[in-house]
């Protein structure tokens, strides 16, 4: 353990607001039926009754997913603060500073380096509770230095990807994360590191658009949805209604975009598995 | 005579004027070149100084005028014995990306771009410009080709975006787009882009991932069209002006952010009022970037590539 860890593990757990008693339940939003929040995050929030994969942030990310739940948090990388002093109906500031508020994260991706099953792994989570996953200059930053970390420490780049796309108040600087995250793939496959992307409830636009379909192996949970247009967008310009299913993960498995869909208690064993086959530093012989 | 755009409304109405006089002058006899030439003189003051400061909305506007020229026109003003090469070899041949072999300046290279077409007829069979996967797939396929024969490759941007579809999702756009910046970034031969119109979101900068990115100056280059911008902030459409000034989505925005190199002076009220001109503007400007790029090894221009964008920022 690290002393980061340490000193994480001993500061006394501070209640968040989802643990208020008016939230002592939770109504899945799959099938409706109420759960004890308690139960359900045991669960990786899951619905125990219908599989609904909920939204999780990087916190129960990593909890779930590293051995014990011991892990280290990267330090995010600074960038410029609203490029453009950007301002729509709230000034992009205010905004941020409500998501950090929100959501105690300085962007909307976070890296950590740990365990998966006994192999090393640097993974990024990107959290759509921070302005919905957006990818501005914060998220490139932390995508390029999650790849550089994993470089240097010769292990895999794991993402999980959620995002309703470009974050639009960094205008087109945000569209230039594009390119700059798929140079940081470039580096891993120069490398001859595995880059695995694990798509997540939502990925959509720009992001879908660069660093969530480049993974040497792609994966996806149940049920996310993943696309490049938005669906009402689609539906304006064809003027026809959706099909049933439409850029859900099992969608993309069918018209092959995907290698598996996997269900959330089934990912650490199969991310150690893709790992032993694919990082010969760590293979077990 | 031009299409007036809707914040050129008083010179539309000097032209007007200027029209009626000569009607009136074949008519009659009276001399009335003075008074013509006076209008002529103001006129042309107001669309400099129209042009001199437009609004990012009014850019838009210009960017997108149906009488702009298109892919077709610059290749046939400065591309010469262009071979047109088409399809992706795997599911159509998608005109929204027009690609193929020529010369610039008397140099060979493969030239890749949007063309949303002109006329009703032609729009629909280019599909106005919003390629589909087998667009971008096309031009991986072109610039690989460019790639093994040492072929410079020129990419002109003038896309509203990709297409929104079912079967664009189906046979996987975002998957296109990101291979395309992919195929852009591990060039080894010079990749210089031009934002010729509309710059839109990741349908643009598939094909803008360049060594050298040159922007018309009226063209607007941006992350999402105003109005997407407006209707999503703003929740209405009608904010659009104030979302294109927000983004920062102009040729002097740009330069200043450092994400374009070089932008490329239109004539005097937009590329559409002199075609010949702007079109010869831009063959120089390209021309002069491949011989600067001329000779520069395989290595260096990838490492200069990805050095560029990894700072963006």
């Amino acid at each position: 353990m690290s002393w980061l860890d340490r000193v994480r593990n001993t500061i006394p757990f501070i209640a968040r607001r989802d643990e208020t008693p008016d939230n002592l339940w939770h109504k899945c939003a799959g099938c409706g039926q109420m759960l004890f929040v308690k139960e359900y995050e045991e669960n990786q929030s899951v619905c125990p009754k219908c599989d609904h994969h909920g939204r999780i942030g990087p916190d129960a990310r990593f909890d779930a997913l590293f051995d014990g739940g011991i892990y280290t948090p990267l330090p995010m990388p600074a960038v410029r603060e609203d490029p453009l002093k950007f301002r729509d109906q709230k000034r992009y500031v205010d905004r941020l500073k409500a998501a950090r508020q929100a959501t105690g994260e300085q962007d909307a991706l976070i890296n950590a380096r740990g365990v998966i099953e006994g192999k090393r792994a640097v993974v990024g989570v990107q959290d759509f509770a921070f302005m919905g996953g957006s990818m501005g200059l914060g998220v490139g930053a932390a995508f390029v230095a999650g790849a550089e970390a994993a470089i240097a420490e010769r292990c895999p780049y794991i993402i999980f990807t959620a995002a309703g796309g470009a974050r639009m108040q960094e205008g087109i600087l945000s569209l230039m994360q594009m390119p700059k995250t798929t140079v940081a793939i470039a580096m891993l496959r120069e490398a001859r590191l595995p880059y695995i992307v694990v798509m997540t409830d939502p990925t959509t636009g720009g992001v879908t658009a660069s660093y969530a379909m480049l993974g040497d192996i792609q994966l996806a949970e149940p049920g996310a949805l993943i696309g490049f247009a938005g669906q009402r967008v689609i539906e304006q310009t064809i003027r026809e209604k959706l099909p049933e299913g439409f850029q859900r993960a099992e969608y993309l498995l069918d018209h092959g975009m995907l290698d598996m869909v996997v269900h959330r208690h089934k990912l650490r064993e199969t991310l150690a598995s893709l790992i032993d086959y694919l990082c010969v530093e760590q293979a077990a012989a | 005579m031009v299409a007036f755009l809707d914040f050129e409304k008083p010179i539309a109405e000097l032209q007007g004027r200027i029209a009626e006089l000569r009607e009136t002058a074949e008519a009659g006899a009276i001399d009335i070149d003075a008074e013509v030439a006076r209008l002529e003189a103001k006129s042309q003051k107001l669309l400099r100084d129209t042009y001199a400061r437009l609004a990012p909305w009014q850019k838009t506007q210009v960017a997108r005028h149906p009488e702009r020229p298109h892919l077709k026109d610059y290749i046939a003003g400065f591309v010469a014995d262009f071979v047109p090469l088409a399809g992706d070899r795997a599911f159509a041949e998608d005109k929204a990306i027009v690609g193929g072999l020529g010369r610039i300046a008397g140099r060979r290279v493969m030239v890749i771009g949007h063309e949303k077409g002109e006329d009703t007829a032609s729009r629909l069979r280019h599909n106005f410009g919003m390629a589909k996967p087998e667009g971008y797939r096309k031009a991986i396929r072109l610039m690989e080709l460019a790639d093994r024969f040492g072929l410079p490759v020129v990419s002109l941007v003038d896309t509203s975006g990709a297409f929104p579809g079912i079967q664009a999702e189906e046979r996987g756009q975002a998957e296109a787009i990101a291979r395309s910046t992919e195929a852009c970034l591990a060039l080894g031969v010079p990749l210089v882009t031009a934002i010729v119109g509309e710059g839109g979101s990741g349908g643009a900068v598939a094909l803008a991932a360049a060594n050298r990115v040159l922007m018309f100056e009226h063209a607007v280059y941006s992350v999402i069209s105003p109005e997407g911008c407006a209707s999503i902030l703003w929740r209405t459409g009608e904010k659009a002006a104030d979302a294109a000034e927000a983004m920062k989505i102009t040729a002097a925005d740009l330069k200043r952010l450092g994400v374009i190199d070089r932008i490329v002076a239109e004539p005097v009220g937009g590329a559409h009022r002199d075609r010949a001109a702007a079109i010869a503007a831009l063959g120089a400007a390209l021309a002069d970037e491949l011989v600067q790029l001329a000779d520069t090894p395989r290595d260096e221009l990838r490492a200069a590539r990805r050095a560029k964008f990894l700072a963006i920022g």
